[in-house]
């Protein structure tokens, strides 16, 4: 398992682990707002986005820095300082909303039926606080038992999540564990409460090659474990391959992409979908030079007009009447797939990917 | 930890050697007249001999700093007009004005400064520390800019003009004064009162700022976003999970603080008339009451060493990431 190495995009061939559902969606955004008002203007971190994630399934959240990904899953568990973030439009999980809750309905909801796993667990994880009174303080929030049952239930989730010896390790800090061990430490404290919404915001970014294989596999079969709904941030596309059943491309604090995993990678629809493909550097043949996206993100003070993603579409050209820059498209249904949607003008954005994009792809 | 903290007492000893010599050449080469101040205006040339030789003052410099320093160690003998007096070790010489030994003067005037600065710095860590984080939780409404201006108005005011309003017009307060704390506990912090409430209040702005400033930046740590998603009360958020980091670099000023505290108050002991170390060496400054600044100066390296070497072992226990070996 150490030495796996992640498959890249142009390699899915796999189909989804479980087939196309129609089962009751368990957390459901919708139209969701988030804007920070700040001394130089209105920052529009996310605007409009909605999807859903059923039970069992795993939603992968792709996306520059930038583009929204955490602000909107932070969102999600509330973790927005109400003085600070303007959040509109409607979150609701298990059937509750929680856009609105007020601060005591909030503290019960978070950490309990949802919970998070953090980018950097060097960061996340309290340098002062043992591993185990972290994971204590977790369940003890939303279970009324001793300390004594709690460490116990703290010692067996160390030990579900691989970290050996845990009997030991409980009583460890953070820093006498290595940033694989620290991982699976904060994965444990966010799987405490069998929460059945699990967010994981980059859990792998911080981490080695090889452990990063170990995590997601961890994390999946956690998920087959305790049949939790899990959306996972990423802006690895390698990540994305190996963990998600579906896609949602974000940029500039919107969806441009959604649909299932092996569509939106194998023949994406969107001319920003195709430049992150594109951007990948090739494992094999000849040392080619590297295919970045011309230009950088927007600031999202003066998101560009239209759609967002035009001052660095090189097809513009192909879509009559100025249009990329004056209307911005709907997210909708561009091919004869009903089940995938996408944000562009384009005609025929699948032609347009077999003969522009394929060729150029390693 | 033990042979750390055995390493540390060492150097720190060698550092309070290294003061006192340098003190003591400063103090004692300088040109003035010890002989001339014990004796007066009016005084015969045959009882200015007879009085440096019995303070060695006629011996060369090294021979001098020997003795003090054997005095500290074994105790010394001072032989005035016929007669001998055992200074017994810790021997710092006599005052040239009082008469009386530097020990007897210091070990009286400690209690009073001491007791002044630990009242004064547990009015100024509550106060200061509160406000600080309070602030810090509403920071950029008018709550926190009114914290941040009265801290910045307090700290521009002088500290003696201050002490000099409370003396004048917290008539309120009980009297002023130093009663010993093992003869009656209630009469030596109603003594106190006045002084404290000026030290702590004072020192309680400098606080505030260290304290926003440090829980502002704690605050916004991946950490404290961990523990308010695991659904804890924001207080809990805050004191438990913030404060514990956020109290770290506060502990280290403290620390110097305290000790430069401790090494005189004189305002506070000038207007509240308190007879601690400041008015102590203060007073031996305007006499040339050599012996007693020495002791001064002895009681403050030893206080600044010593409080180095508690921050840094109190470090240890704040903060499991330092080990020290």
């Amino acid at each position: 398992m150490s030495d796996q190495t992640i498959p890249g995009p142009s390699t899915v061939t796999r189909v989804a682990r479980t087939p196309g559902t129609n089962e009751e969606p368990y957390l459901e955004v919708n139209d969701l707002h988030v804007q920070f008002p700040t001394a130089d203007g209105l920052v529009k971190a996310v605007q409009g986005l909605s999807y859903s994630v059923p039970l069992r399934r795993t939603l992968a959240i792709v996306g520059e820095s930038g583009s929204g990904k955490s602000v909107s899953s932070m969102a999600v568990l509330g973790l927005h300082d109400r003085r600070v973030a303007r959040i509109t439009g409607s979150i609701k999980v298990g059937g509750r909303e929680v856009v609105g809750m007020s601060d005591k309905e909030l503290e019960k909801y978070r950490g309990g039926d949802a919970s998070m796993i953090f980018q950097d667990p060097q960061s996340s994880l309290h340098p002062y606080f043992t591993i185990g009174d972290q994971i204590m303080e977790s369940y003890r929030a939303h279970h009324s038992v001793s300390k004594r049952q709690a460490k116990d239930r703290a010692i067996d989730m160390l030990g579900r999540v691989g970290i050996p010896n845990p009997r030991r390790r409980v009583d460890q800090y953070p820093h006498e564990f290595s940033g694989g061990m620290r991982q699976r430490a904060m994965i444990a404290m966010a799987l405490v409460n069998d929460p059945k919404l699990l967010i994981a915001d980059e859990p792998t970014t911080a981490l080695d090659v090889t452990v990063q294989a170990q995590i997601l596999d961890l994390i999946a079969d956690l998920q087959r474990d305790f049949g939790s709904a899990v959306v996972f941030i990423t802006h690895d596309l390698g990540v994305v391959a190996e963990v998600a059943d579906d896609i949602l491309v974000m940029y500039a604090g919107t969806a441009v992409e959604h649909g299932p995993v092996n569509k939106i990678l194998g023949e994406p629809l969107h001319p920003y979908s195709w430049g992150l493909l594109e951007s990948i550097p090739a494992l094999t043949g000849e040392p080619a030079p590297l295919h970045p996206i011309p230009g950088s993100p927007p600031s999202l003070l003066a998101v560009p007009s239209g759609c967002p993603f035009h001052p660095r579409c090189e097809f513009k050209d192909r879509v009559p009447d100025d249009l990329c820059r004056t209307l911005k498209p709907e997210l909708i249904s561009r091919t004869a797939d009903l089940g995938r949607t996408s944000r562009c003008h384009l005609k025929d954005p699948d032609k347009v990917f077999e003969t522009d994009v394929l060729p150029r792809l390693p | 930890m033990l042979l750390y903290i055995l390493k540390r007492v060492l150097s720190a000893i060698s550092v309070v050697i290294v003061t006192l010599v340098a003190s003591f050449a400063l103090f004692f080469l300088a040109p003035t007249d010890p002989a001339g101040v014990i004796c007066g205006p009016r005084c015969t040339p045959e009882r200015v001999a007879d009085i440096e030789a019995s303070l060695s003052l006629d011996q060369p410099p090294l021979v001098q700093i020997g003795q003090y320093m054997k005095g500290i160690v074994v105790g010394r003998d001072y032989e005035a007009g016929g007669t001998t007096q055992h200074c017994e070790a810790p021997c710092l010489g006599y005052s040239y004005t009082l008469g009386q030994p530097v020990t007897k003067l210091l070990a009286a005037a400690l209690p009073v400064t001491v007791s002044i600065v630990i009242g004064g710095a547990v009015v100024y860590l509550i106060v200061g520390v509160l406000a600080g984080t309070i602030a810090a939780q509403v920071r950029g409404t008018t709550l926190d800019k009114g914290v941040v201006g009265t801290t910045l108005f307090v700290q521009s005011i002088p500290y003696f003009v201050v002490a000099l309003l409370v003396a004048l017009y917290a008539t309120f307060l009980p009297d002023s004064g130093y009663h010993p704390f093992f003869d009656n506990p209630l009469t030596w912090a109603s003594g106190l009162l006045a002084a404290w409430l000026c030290v702590g209040l004072t020192n309680a702005a400098a606080y505030t700022r260290y304290s926003r400033a440090s829980m502002i930046e704690t605050l916004g740590q991946d950490f404290v976003r961990t523990a308010t998603s695991k659904g804890i009360s924001r207080r809990r958020v805050v004191y438990r999970h913030g404060l514990r980091a956020g109290l770290t670099p506060v502990v280290t000023i403290f620390g110097i603080d305290l000790a430069f505290q401790l090494t005189g108050a004189i305002f506070t002991e000038s207007i509240f008339g308190l007879p601690g170390l400041g008015q102590l060496t203060l007073r031996a400054f305007g006499q040339y009451d050599l012996p007693v600044l020495l002791g001064g100066v002895l009681v403050g390296s030893v206080v600044l060493v010593v409080m180095n070497l508690v921050v840094d072992i109190a470090y240890t226990f704040l903060d499991p990431r330092v080990r020290l070996g």
